[in-house]
């Protein structure tokens, strides 16, 4: 098994960590992981992405041409990665940051209306677990306990009292995520 | 209790495995893609616990030479930095190296020349193996192509620079810096004692007894026929370390009828590229250096006459590509191909070049 | 009489202090560095941490300083002695640690260095010899040198339209919560000496206290580079020097 994603969106979405909680998450169940994020001023405000490979095997290179699935949480990383997804492959995308159509008709497109749902929970740092929760749905790579054990990892501890929140927004994700 | 596994970025390995090496003291001053080593390190708070001595320095120049200062004590003391930085630090390097000093130095590197970009690149490969410092020096050059070598190169580069009494540096980038990826890091070790420290190392500087005479740090020596033995003896040195240091990994390369060489991240890229070549067919192995100098010349020597071409696969514009040529002296193509300022290439890009200027 | 029988111990009037050694130096005649070199072994002494100082010395006239007394020494790249001691010192926090450093080592390319290590507060001694020029390299103008006074590369002068200002580093360093004591001596008379000694052992005392940063800066001659007779370099220092480098402490904290 291996699972090679890309994960991009506004600096500020929670790009970066819920790839390291799908990292983790990963590490909990024996796999070989990597995390690659872009680094620099998109940290803070610009756009951002994380390469994230989830592999049964020795992970060979960090970077890569194509992806098995594309998390899309705006615009501009639809148009620069749309193509990129391997055919028969995966996108996910949040309704709310997507203007124009998706092109592609050769993959598998959801969309998980995690923006609304995180305003419904009137909580918006409950949005990227959101769109893990549909992640986890379509392809269930790693199990629940294992995110659950990985968000423990990758949490300072003074943040653990807000995992029962990160696992209502998953289950809520895994509800809401459907087929376009 | 079984090996503990951690999910980190290389510079958080680096930060951790000092600490667990035992190190004396960190110098360091803060510059992307490279600063969480020095935050990892403040964040740990290591002088509580194995008395590790870090300092966030007012530049790269002070660090290196904080760097010089500990060194000269033998203790085991390190600095990290990127490009730019290290630019800065060439000075201290060329001093530790003229003073015979062992010491750790880490390159995350980012695209240049001046102040550049923050994105990866491999570009210092001349300025960390042909000198970059002045005067005839040479640095042991250790190319880590994961996040477990960034934390296994800490032990590795300060065991060569004490055996050689050399300066040391991991030559990384921002792939490897910021990445994260399974680690096992190693034990905790004592850092030495003085008492220890003056046996294993009897020229430091840490107070003269009255049994001996005073040991001096220096590289200066104004009669240039000392300065000449001390040189001859720098230079014998480093023909011992190029007999036995070299270090390299062997992809794919048993029954390679073409070669990729490549170091660092660039190494992880091209090994996809091999996997890819190998589901069409083409019989494409992989030679990674792990050591930069010394550089694994007999072994690509070796492969002179068994292939029939090498591309030399890197983030500059073509610079270990000279020691490939070098190494096969003629007798086998071997071209570049590289990306610049920052842009990491793709597997698809490198096996796209290597159709065109070798496999054709 | 033979002069074995007037060598005896009962006869002598002065003798060098152990830690200096017989090596001869390379200073000229009329040099402020051998008097200060003399201190700087005598306090060591004075206090019994032979054994347990490291000195730094600096590129510039006070490089070969290791040469001279008998301890662990490192010589540290132009200007970089401040950052190489920090190290020294906080590795080593028992050991007693000082810099030797010149006006141009000190006061031009290692400005930075001697700033933030005496605003860290680092518990080492800096002894400055100021001589306002660059004696090593044959009489360049220094940051120290004075309006008016020439050098080999001011030949009519120093012109502060030109060259700025004469760098009034001690009174600069002063100002930093990280010193302790900032003072400033001369060795050109006995009694300047006796002075200059006693302020110097209180910077070393300072350090093992872990108090701060000392710093003691020795208005000094350099017969030389100024092309003045040692005694005409004094009386000009005493006229020239003095009124814009005036000696005592500007900083002595209890």
């Amino acid at each position: 098994m291996k699972q090679e994603i890309i994960i991009a969106g506004f600096g500020g979405q929670g790009v970066l960590s819920m790839g390291k909680i799908l990292a983790y998450s990963g590490l909990m169940e024996g796999k070989e992981v990597s995390w690659m994020p872009s680094y620099g001023p998109e940290q803070r405000g610009g756009t951002a992405n994380v390469t994230v490979i989830l592999s049964d095997d020795p992970v060979s290179s960090p970077i890569l041409n194509t992806y098995d699935i594309a998390i899309i949480l705006n615009q501009p990383s639809l148009d620069k990665f749309e193509d990129k997804v391997k055919p028969g492959g995966i996108l996910i995308y949040d309704g709310y940051g997507i203007h124009g159509g998706i092109k592609r008709k050769d993959i598998d497109v959801y969309q998980v209306d995690a923006m609304d749902a995180a305003t419904e929970m009137k909580n918006e740092k409950a949005f990227n677990m959101l769109i893990l929760g549909g992640l986890l749905k379509v392809v269930p790579m790693v199990k629940l306990e294992s995110v659950l054990l990985g968000l423990k990892k990758s949490l300072p501890e003074r943040h653990h009292r807000l995992i029962p929140m990160n696992e209502a927004a998953i289950k809520r994700g895994m509800e809401i995520i459907r087929k376009r | 209790m079984a090996e503990e596994i951690k999910l980190m970025k290389g510079n958080e390995a680096i930060a951790h495995a000092a600490i667990r090496y035992g190190t004396d003291g960190y110098f360091g001053y803060p510059i992307t893609p490279q600063s969480e080593i020095l935050e990892t390190l403040m964040a740990e708070t290591p002088w509580e616990t194995t008395g590790m001595v870090v300092l966030q320095a007012e530049s790269e120049v002070a660090a290196i030479n904080m760097v010089y200062g500990g060194a000269g004590c033998g203790k085991r003391v390190m600095t990290s930095s990127s490009s730019p930085g290290i630019s800065l630090k060439l000075e201290g390097i060329s001093y530790l190296a003229g003073a015979e000093l062992p010491a750790l130095i880490v390159n995350v590197m980012r695209g240049g020349p001046g102040l550049g970009t923050i994105q990866p690149s491999q570009a210092d490969y001349f300025q960390t193996v042909k000198g970059g410092g002045h005067g005839d020096y040479r640095l042991i050059t250790l190319a880590p192509n994961s996040v477990q070598e960034m934390a296994d190169f800490v032990a590795l580069g300060f065991d060569l620079a004490f055996t050689y009494s050399n300066p040391a540096m991991i030559l990384a980038d921002g792939i490897i810096g910021q990445m994260m990826e399974k680690v096992v890091l190693p034990p905790f070790r004592p850092r030495k004692t003085e008492e220890e420290i003056r046996q294993e190392s009897p020229w430091a500087a840490l107070g003269k007894p009255a049994s001996r005479k005073p040991n001096i740090i220096t590289s200066l020596e104004l009669d240039p026929s000392i300065m000449e033995e001390n040189n001859n003896r720098f230079q014998a040195k480093y023909r011992r370390v190029e007999e036995r240091e070299v270090r390299y990994e062997e992809i794919c390369c048993s029954d390679a009828e073409y070669l990729l060489v490549a170091f660092g991240s660039s190494a992880r890229i091209c090994q996809k590229a091999v996997e890819i070549a190998r589901a069409e067919g083409i019989k494409l192995g992989l030679l990674r250096p792990i050591t930069l100098w010394p550089f694994p010349t007999k072994a690509l020597a070796g492969y002179a006459g068994r292939v029939k071409g090498m591309l030399s696969v890197e983030l500059n514009a073509g610079q270990m590509l000279e020691d490939v040529r070098l190494a096969v002296n003629g007798r086998v193509k071997v071209e570049h191909f590289g990306r610049l300022g920052g842009i990491v290439f793709t597997p698809d890009e490198i096996l796209v070049a290597f159709k065109e200027k070798i496999y054709r | 009489m033979e002069l074995n029988e007037i060598i005896k111990p009962e006869n002598v009037v002065y003798a060098k202090p152990g830690l200096m050694n017989d090596h001869p130096m390379h200073y000229c005649p009329g040099c402020s560095h051998g008097v200060i070199h003399k201190l700087v072994a005598e306090v060591i002494a004075d206090m019994g941490m032979e054994e347990k100082t490291i000195g730094v010395s600096p590129v510039g006239c006070a490089v070969f300083a290791y040469n001279y007394l008998d301890i662990d020494w490192q010589e540290a790249a132009h200007g970089r002695a401040p950052a190489v001691a920090t190290a020294v010192k906080r590795l080593n926090p028992e050991k007693m640690v000082f810099t030797y450093q010149g006006d141009g080592d000190l006061a031009a390319i290692g400005t930075a260095e001697t700033i933030h290590a005496a605003n860290r507060g680092e518990n080492i001694v800096i002894v400055f010899v100021n001589n306002a020029i660059y004696g090593m390299t044959g009489g360049q103008m220094a940051p120290t040198t004075l309006e008016g006074m020439p050098t080999s590369t001011c030949p009519y002068g120093r012109m502060v339209e030109l060259n700025g200002y004469p760098l009034k580093i001690a009174d600069l360093l002063a100002l930093l919560e990280g010193t302790c004591l900032v003072t400033r001596q001369s060795v050109h008379t006995a009694a300047a000496v006796r002075k200059a000694k006693r302020s110097l052992r209180k910077a070393f005392d300072n350090s093992m206290a872990g108090k701060g940063t000392s710093i003691v800066e020795f208005v000094s001659t350099c017969a030389s580079g100024w092309k003045m007779t040692p005694e005409k370099s004094n009386d000009w220092m005493v006229e020239h020097m003095f009124p814009f480098y005036p000696l005592g402490d500007l900083k002595n904290v209890e």
